[in-house]
């Protein structure tokens, strides 16, 4: 009887408010006079040029910039400045560029790069299992949080390089020396993002899983987890940087190969064009690592990007 | 075009049928009382509180700000044990929160990673229900709310309203005997509010679960309620236990027929001493 009433009461208000609130500030339409619904598909594809546009922008910006740091690289050991700062025997981009050549055609400079990255995976991959569950155990405890935090406050400021002596002494083989010393520096950054990622759990969430039935370990997996997962990203991009920071001094344990190693032998040979290419690379390799990170992070965090 | 509401009920009846009975969502709450704190800082949010709540009851939970009324709907929901006295759900002791009670809280508590459909088929999917009756429930439930077109979307693309339909919505998913809603529509403007309040009572009509809603409006209260039970400044215990004289189903009109302003007077009369003393407390 009553029921028919209710249930058309109940439609209206629905369809009408659909329409009020879909232009509320709610909606993710990101030009501020955008219109929803019929031409959101349209709206969206121009979104998506636009940020393609202003990507390009960027990518240009950046490419140009590095074209006038190479530039200046260039006309500095040229003209052997010598302001304060002394270029005449650095050596110049040329030059580093053709060393760079040769490596590339030489198979032995691809072993240096593979072994180095086999150490890094390692490592990183180790301090991202050890990292997320100490920085969850840290925020879930206080017991293991206060027992873990003085070792990390007093761990994290010395650096790898101050590591070898003792590297070398504790662990059994080369190898593992320095896949500790990489392991090391990426498990600071992650453990202290995980700890800051799982306290910012809001409180209401995992009060409205309890009451949706949740178990601890639901919450754990359902909410917590990803309510960390940006900040624990965060951490997992900065952690491969740090890891590559640290690879040099682990490398210069090493009595044969390594990217890090190839860079510290270059020097002691006093072949200064090979120091560079061995920064450049160390400095590439990071840049693409951190930027793989982030990449394979995204399908976790689609749901922030689009909350903008 | 109503079929999805009486869907719905068929839904509610299947569920109800077998073990559980109609006359689920009875709440007694026994001489509760609940501090905060200890030694020097310890302070009572509510005091020797006693109460009960009928299967099927709409309930409004009105009073000052900060007089406890949140404590106590957090006792009923197993967040907040009491310091003294029980409350129990259906004869049996709240021992701490369960799909039983659904709980809608005032704003931002949907999973912000889970899509709409995900977020109202959490319940159904904890439960240890398949893929294909999570989904149905799921469905169902986006029907009832009318937003079937945003059920791939995640929370922070929707409205206020619309998300604190999904809020209501993922709560009733669990076909629960207790509805539990903290000042559920307090952030929405008025308008969006209003439909609110009719789409809630639309839906309750269809569930009959007990629902116990704070507020701090007296128009919603007197509006959505079978009984208004008004707090005291805290510590909060209940000073008015009113019963709304009003038919159901409710219409906006009824807000200006004169048992409503009549009992709207009462409880402003009641809830302005109150605030008053809460007031004065505040500035002691
Ligand atoms: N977790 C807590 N710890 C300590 N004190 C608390 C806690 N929660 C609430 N209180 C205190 O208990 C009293 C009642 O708070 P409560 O949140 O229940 O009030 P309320 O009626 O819901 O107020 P409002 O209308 O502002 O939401 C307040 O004095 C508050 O400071
Ligand atoms: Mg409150």
């Amino acid at each position: 009887m009553s029921s028919q009433a209710h249930a058309s009461k109940h439609d209206e208000p629905a369809a009408v408010s659909d329409g009020h609130e879909s232009k509320a500030p709610g909606c993710a339409t990101p030009s501020p006079n955008a219109v929803p619904q019929g031409s959101r598909r349209l709206d969206f594809a121009e979104f998506l040029r636009g940020v393609l546009a202003r990507h390009a922008a960027n990518v240009a910006i950046s490419l140009a910039a590095l074209l006038v740091g190479l530039v200046f690289w260039h006309v500095a050991t040229h003209t052997k400045l010598n302001v304060y700062i002394n270029f005449e025997n650095v050596p110049p981009p040329l030059r580093v560029g053709e060393a760079f050549m040769v490596h590339l055609a030489d198979p032995e400079f691809y072993i240096h790069i593979a072994v180095s990255m086999r150490r890094i995976l390692t490592g990183y991959l180790l301090a991202t299992a050890l990292g997320v569950i100490t920085g969850v155990l840290m925020a879930r405890s206080r017991v293991a949080r206060a027992f873990v935090y003085p070792y990390i406050e007093i761990l994290r400021p010395i650096p790898a390089v101050a590591w070898i002596p003792l590297a070398i002494l504790m662990w059994p083989s080369e190898e593992s020396s320095i896949v500790y010393i990489t392991f090391l520096g990426a498990l600071f950054p992650i453990v202290l993002n995980t700890l800051h990622g799982v306290e910012q759990t809001p409180e209401v969430l995992v009060r409205a899983a309890k009451s949706l039935g949740a178990s601890r370990l639901q919450i754990f997996w359902h909410v917590i987890l990803p309510a960390a997962l940006p900040s624990i990203a965060a951490g997992l991009a900065i952690g491969m940087g740090v890891s590559w920071f640290s690879l040099l001094a682990g490398e210069i344990i090493s009595g044969q190969y390594g990217i890090g190693y190839f860079t510290w032998n270059a020097y002691s040979l006093i072949n200064y064009p090979d120091i560079v290419v061995g920064m450049l690379v160390i400095g590439g390799l990071g840049t693409l690592s951190t930027y793989a990170v982030k990449l394979a992070m995204q399908p976790f965090l689609a749901w922030q990007r689009r909350a903008r | 075009m109503n079929t999805h509401v009486v869907s719905l009920r068929e839904h509610a009846r299947d569920r109800r049928s077998g073990t559980r009975n109609a006359g689920r969502g009875q709440i007694e709450i026994r001489n509760v009382s609940i501090h905060f704190g200890r030694g020097h800082d310890a302070h009572p949010a509510v005091m020797e509180t006693t109460l009960d709540i009928a299967p099927g009851e709409f309930v409004c939970l009105l009073g000052p700000s900060g007089c406890g009324k949140s404590t106590l709907l957090n006792s009923m929901a197993g967040y907040v044990k009491p310091s003294s006295g029980t409350v129990l759900v259906d004869g049996e002791a709240v021992s701490g929160p369960g799909p039983d009670r659904g709980m809608v809280f005032q704003q931002y508590s949907l999973f912000p990673w889970k899509t709409i459909r995900d977020n109202i088929g959490f319940g159904p999917k904890l439960a240890g229900r398949g893929y294909a009756e999570t989904d149905s429930v799921a469905n169902t439930f986006l029907e009832m709310i009318g937003l079937t077109k945003f059920a791939d979307k995640y929370p922070a693309e929707l409205s206020g309203g619309m998300q604190q339909r999904v809020g209501i919505a993922r709560a009733l998913a669990n076909y629960p005997s207790v509805l539990l809603m903290d000042e559920p529509f307090g952030a929405l403007d008025a308008q969006t509010r209003l439909m609110m309040q009719e789409s809630l009572l639309a839906t309750w009509s269809a569930f009959s679960t007990t629902v116990v809603f704070v507020t701090h409006d007296v128009d919603e209260a007197v509006f959505l309620a079978d009984r208004v039970l008004i707090m005291s400044a805290g510590p909060g215990a209940i000073i008015a236990d009113l019963r709304v004289p009003l038919d159901r189903p409710r219409a906006a009109d009824m807000a200006t027929t004169p048992q409503f302003m009549q009992l709207k007077k009462q409880c402003l009369d009641l809830i302005r001493a109150e605030s008053l003393k809460a007031f004065e407390q505040q500035n002691r």
